[in-house]
């Protein structure tokens, strides 16, 4: 079951988790012991419950959450909380886009807050320009570069979340529930643009159909552990593991018709 | 309401700090003015109406919203009736002179300060405003609590929006005071919702490399020119008060 491409193919992968433990301060433990490699250009889906440690996970991508014990490993750069110059570059590596865009979005214009990551970065003038046009463009917003954040719609504002992190060209990109609350066109929508982009991808969701459209493969996080890692068609199949960890199919949806 | 009025005119083009510092300026000298100085009054009020004509800002627009300022005047007319020492008889009711003359102070310089107040508000957005603060080097604390403010408060707004119709949905109509009490409670929970928000926006802010510094947006000053021509707002005030008290009043 564990086994990952990664491993296989032998050279530095976009990610490496190695026996990650965390408890929060009130005694939870969150994390058991996760171990996940996933290779560069890799598409994931992290699967699971609700309260199965997923958001705590994605946390320690960027050195946010810290201190449990184990290893977390961005492209072969350790994930050190402690080096102020190694954390600024984990953070440009690791693009997390955040469940609510309204959370992420906090600059009062579209233009002003995708150059706030790499003006963060020390990027300045013509380059910064540059930087932002480009991330509007990849997830085509170019047109609302001025416009207030809370005057899009949620679909577009997701898609600028996605720019924001877009601008500091990470390695891998990290989405928190990114088809949460989006109408059916600007979920597929989002999907092309998640499709068009030439990075790692590892997709916190518990929209199945959504997994299997985007990511070859998926891994099951419960209770703080990988409970399961393959093709994500084969593990939505498995009829018995899904039940086991909570997990349900959406009503008539079969995983063995692929799409189209 | 809005305070901004989005107008094609020299001042709205007029870069935000030199308008603010225009502004203050107007604003110290006529606070600064002896109460009796009537005319000089008249000359100031003159010196808006000319910015206003340039500015574009009709006078009804700012007549409906120096509305904010009718508390203070209630205030001012209690003072004639409360005032001390010599008194005047008119119409019927005795007015103390000196509260007279302090009701008129906090008429006039309150009226002009609010009229100057809404015409910066009205050519200058809450961005530029904003921005205008922190090139005048206005500690960069409120400056970003400021920015946080602007781009949360319809967040805010809207939240509210929603808590109140969801309690309206279950048939609360509160008609008495102690029946507000859903509405308190209303209150404590968008104020915990925002606390939360604050923080998930924090680790969003973490995410993307903040260091406990916003990135500089731009470093463009305004040109020598614009300073001189605001300047002509408080230079034309100063003049004016200059000749009043020359002429002893």
């Amino acid at each position: 079951m564990t086994g990952s491409a990664s491993s296989i193919i032998g050279m530095t992968p976009a990610l490496s988790i190695t026996g990650l433990r965390f408890a929060y301060p009130d005694g939870r433990e969150a994390l058991r012991g996760v171990d996940l490699s996933v290779a560069p250009g890799e598409r994931v889906a992290l699967l699971g419950p609700n309260g199965a440690g997923k958001t705590t996970l994605v946390l320690h991508l960027n050195g946010i959450l810290h201190g449990g014990g184990g290893r977390v490993e961005i492209s072969g750069m350790p994930v050190a909380p402690g080096d102020r110059a190694a954390i600024t570059e984990i953070r440009r590596r690791v693009g997390v886009v955040f469940q609510d865009p309204d959370d992420q979005l906090f600059m009062p214009s579209v233009a002003e807050d995708v150059a706030f990551g790499p003006a963060n970065l020390g990027v300045r003038g013509a380059e910064l320009t540059a930087r932002v046009d480009e991330a509007l463009a990849a997830v085509g917003m170019t047109g609302h570069r001025d416009q207030v954040p809370h005057h899009l719609s949620f679909g577009q504002r997701r898609r600028v979340a996605v720019a924001t992190v877009l601008a500091m060209r990470p390695e891998i990109l990290v989405l928190d529930e990114p088809s949460s609350n989006l109408d059916p066109a600007s979920r597929r929508e989002l999907a092309e643009i998640i499709e068009s982009l030439p990075v790692t991808v590892l997709m916190v969701t518990h929209d199945l159909p959504y997994a299997l459209e985007l990511c070859p493969r998926s891994v099951i996080l419960d209770a703080g552990r990988i409970v399961a890692d393959g093709g994500t068609q084969a593990l939505l199949a498995d009829r018995e593991l899904m039940a086991e960890h909570r997990l349900e199919l959406p009503f008539g949806f079969d995983p063995a018709m692929r799409r189209g | 309401m809005s305070l901004h009025l989005d107008r094609e005119s020299p001042i709205h083009r007029l870069s935000p700090e030199v308008k603010i510092v225009a502004m203050l300026l107007f604003t110290v000298l006529v606070v600064s003015t002896p109460r009796t100085a009537f005319a000089a009054f008249g000359g100031y009020l003159l010196l808006l109406a000319v910015v206003a004509v340039i500015a574009r800002v009709p006078a009804g627009w700012l007549a409906k919203r120096a509305t904010i300022e009718l508390p203070f005047v209630v205030l001012a007319v209690a003072l004639p009736f409360a005032g001390r020492g010599e008194r005047v008889d008119w119409l019927g009711f005795s007015l103390s002179v000196d509260g007279l003359h302090g009701a008129w102070n906090i008429f006039a310089k309150g009226t002009l300060g609010v009229l100057a107040s809404l015409l910066l508000a009205a050519t200058t957005t809450m961005r530029d405003l904003i921005l205008g603060l922190d090139r005048l080097r206005c500690p960069v604390v409120f400056t970003q609590i400021m920015t946080f403010m602007l781009r949360y408060i319809d967040v805010l707004a809207d939240d509210a929006r929603r808590m109140r119709i969801a309690r309206l949905s279950r048939a609360y109509d509160p008609r008495f005071l102690w029946q507000a009490k859903a509405f308190a409670v209303g209150v404590g929970s968008l104020f915990l919702r925002s606390y939360e928000r604050g923080e998930r926006v924090y680790l969003a802010m973490l995410s993307r490399g903040y260091t406990g510094r916003l990135p500089a947006v731009s470093d463009s000053r305004a040109p020598a020119r614009e300073w001189a021509l605001s300047a002509t707002l408080p230079v034309a005030t100063a003049a004016i008060l200059a000749v009043v008290l020359a002429r002893g009043m």
